[in-house]
């Protein structure tokens, strides 16, 4: 029963996450709504454990430890193209368009 | 199959990538030390070098003694992890070359942009080694993580971080999308492990997570129509860095496609079979069809390197042992002809800010008929001509072949390969005709005279593949080898019977 709840929020969750990458500009936001999929993951592995065992708690910790190093290099990232641009909307990065 | 491997175990199956990692914290270490202005970067590289040199040795090694992976089936050793990590291994050693040369032009590379690469290339080796999920993610994570960043490694040019940006938000959607699909799988199967995942029956959460599945690698491998990040990457990206996207990340993204598909999604087949050969038709058309337009020369290859995605998948659809050698013969011969051509372009693109096109490559002839022979050697290789391209015409007869010769004919996807080719002629004789027959304009660049390390990298590949054209048997009969060792087509041996009839009627369904 809760297993079901917790996968349909999850569910929820990575479609609001999914929306937010293909409607936003801002690259910061863009990064949240992506972090905001990967944690949606994390709930549906933490409901599969109740399951299935300790596999899908590990493998929760194993993401988040990604997830923080991705946003350690991304926020690097975005930081070198705000030096560059001076902007983060990505509609004014059109250096490569053919 | 025990449920953990013991820690001896462990380190035995991981050995190879042990000795990378350990040299590259040292060489990580080493570079740290001397400070960002002092540190002596080419120096890096060329120690890189020699711990890529040591890995291959490790690897050879473990072929040689026959390693077969842990007890608990988490990790593969067999001829297919090798074989790949070979193919990688040369990739790498070829991309570091370029960036030797690339540091002996400019300053605005770090002395930790080859320890980068090393990285990308640890979480490569991983994803060739997991059977688990679990390795599976952490490899292909380590491996994107580090490519995010090198595409940004030039932090003098607007370009690269531009390149950067719209590479690590793509990537991070689609490792996303990837994520979920593993979580779904895990649910449906109760645990990670490939060979569990494959004795599942088949039910609407494991489709769910195989589709889920099938798109993040799909962004990956730069697939029609999840393909749209690949040209401004491959554009934006410093030229040894592109090189090593399109050689070792489509490699290593390949070998984790095929085997999954053949170890976790066999039960699943009669469902991906049909939507991956409209990806891998769609992927060689759009692909060869959209290069034909353009003229910026490193966007042209990234439509040729959608192209050549779109053939690797059919190698992947004809699901045999025979295509998987196949795979990994065509993967030597690409990474082979990627890093010949990079380092032609490398010199040609020398102290240029802008994108270098086509016509940059007027006249080549008349002032560097060296590099005009070796960038014609090399496109002629991945458009597969006969003789003078080399090893590319039986890279993709081994293709052809297994796809004929699979259990379910994949004839029509063989005429689509075919015509797609003969598209793809339009923009490689193109370049070529325009290196040789026009020329020379009166105020473009003289090409710099051809540093050391990038001059190796080109007669390497050339006479590699020069040879391999003429006589392909030795690299063939390794690749078979790769394929066939312990080979990771074995464990689906049972379900196929049962599971290629109902593909059968599937998969023809387009040729009515």
């Amino acid at each position: 029963m809760m297993i079901g709840d917790a996968l349909i929020v999850s569910a929820i969750l990575f479609a609001i996450g999914v929306v937010g990458v293909l409607t936003r500009r801002n690259a910061i936001i863009l990064f949240m709504c992506v972090e905001l999929m990967l944690n949606a993951v994390n709930l549906s592995f933490v409901a599969f454990a109740k399951l299935h065992g300790v596999g899908g708690h590990v493998f929760v910790i194993i993401v988040m430890t990604i997830a923080a190093a991705e946003a350690a290099v991304g926020l690097a990232i975005v930081i070198s193209v705000f030096r560059h641009f001076g902007a983060l909307d990505l509609q004014n990065l059109k250096l490569l368009r053919r | 199959m025990t449920d953990f491997a013991l820690p001896g175990e462990l380190i035995h199956a991981l050995m190879p990538e042990i000795t990378l990692v350990v040299g590259t914290l040292i060489l990580l270490l080493v570079s740290a030390w001397g400070g960002e202005h002092s540190s002596p970067t080419r120096l890096t590289t060329r120690f890189a070098l020699g711990i890529v040199a040591v890995t291959a040795g490790a690897v050879i090694l473990a072929w040689l003694r026959g390693d077969g992976g842990t007890s608990d089936g988490r990790l593969a050793g067999d001829g297919f992890r090798y074989a790949v990590d070979l193919v990688l291994l040369l990739g790498t050693a070829g991309t570091l070359a370029l960036l030797d040369t690339e540091q002996a032009r400019t300053r605005a590379y770090q002395a930790e942009v080859p320890v980068l690469m090393l990285l990308a290339l640890c979480g490569m080796m991983l994803l060739t080694a997991a059977r688990d999920l679990m390795f599976l993610f952490i490899g292909f994570e380590l491996m994107s993580i580090a490519v995010y960043v090198l595409a940004g490694s030039n932090r003098s040019s607007a370009r690269s971080a531009e390149a950067s940006l719209k590479y690590f938000l793509l990537g991070a959607f689609s490792s996303g999308f990837m994520l979920y699909g593993i979580a779904l799988l895990y649910g449906a199967a109760g645990d990670t492990r490939l060979a569990s995942i494959g004795a599942t029956a088949v039910g609407p959460l494991y489709l769910v997570g195989v589709a889920l599945l099938l798109t993040g690698l799909a962004f990956k491998v730069a697939a029609v129509p999840f393909h749209l990040w690949t040209p401004d990457v491959y554009d934006g990206a410093p030229a040894p860095v592109t090189a090593f996207m399109a050689a070792c990340v489509k490699t290593a993204a390949f070998a984790l496609l095929l085997r999954i598909m053949t170890e976790a999604l066999g039960p699943a087949i009669d469902t991906w079979h049909p939507v991956l050969w409209w990806l891998a038709a769609a992927t060689m058309v759009v692909g060869n069809i959209v290069a034909l337009a353009q003229s910026n020369l490193k966007r042209m290859l990234a439509y040729s390197s959608i192209a050549h995605a779109g053939y690797l998948m059919v190698a992947v659809l004809a699901y045999s042992a025979d295509a998987a050698a196949a795979m990994v013969f065509y993967l030597l011969v690409y990474t082979l002809a990627t890093l010949g051509t990079f380092a032609v372009l490398g010199i040609v693109s020398e102290g240029r800010e802008s994108a270098t096109t086509i016509g940059d490559l007027a006249g080549l002839w008349h002032v560097r008929p060296g590099l005009a022979v070796v960038l014609a050697v090399c496109l002629l290789a991945f458009l597969g001509f006969p003789i003078a391209g080399g090893a590319g015409f039986f890279a993709k007869w081994y293709v052809l072949q297994a796809a004929l010769s699979s259990s379910t004919p994949l004839n029509v996807l063989v005429v689509v390969l075919v015509l797609a080719s003969v598209v793809s002629a339009g923009y490689y004789l193109t370049a070529i005709a325009s290196m040789f027959n026009q020329p020379r304009s009166s105020n473009a660049m003289m090409p710099v005279p051809t540093p050391i390390f990038s001059g190796v990298v080109m007669v390497v590949s050339v006479v590699a593949l020069l040879v391999l054209g003429v006589y392909p048997t030795p690299a063939s009969r390794l690749a078979a080898a790769g394929a066939l060792g312990a080979s990771p087509l074995r464990t689906v041996a049972a379900p196929q019977p049962a599971a290629t009839a109902a593909s059968r009627s599937q998969s023809t369904l387009p040729e009515q």
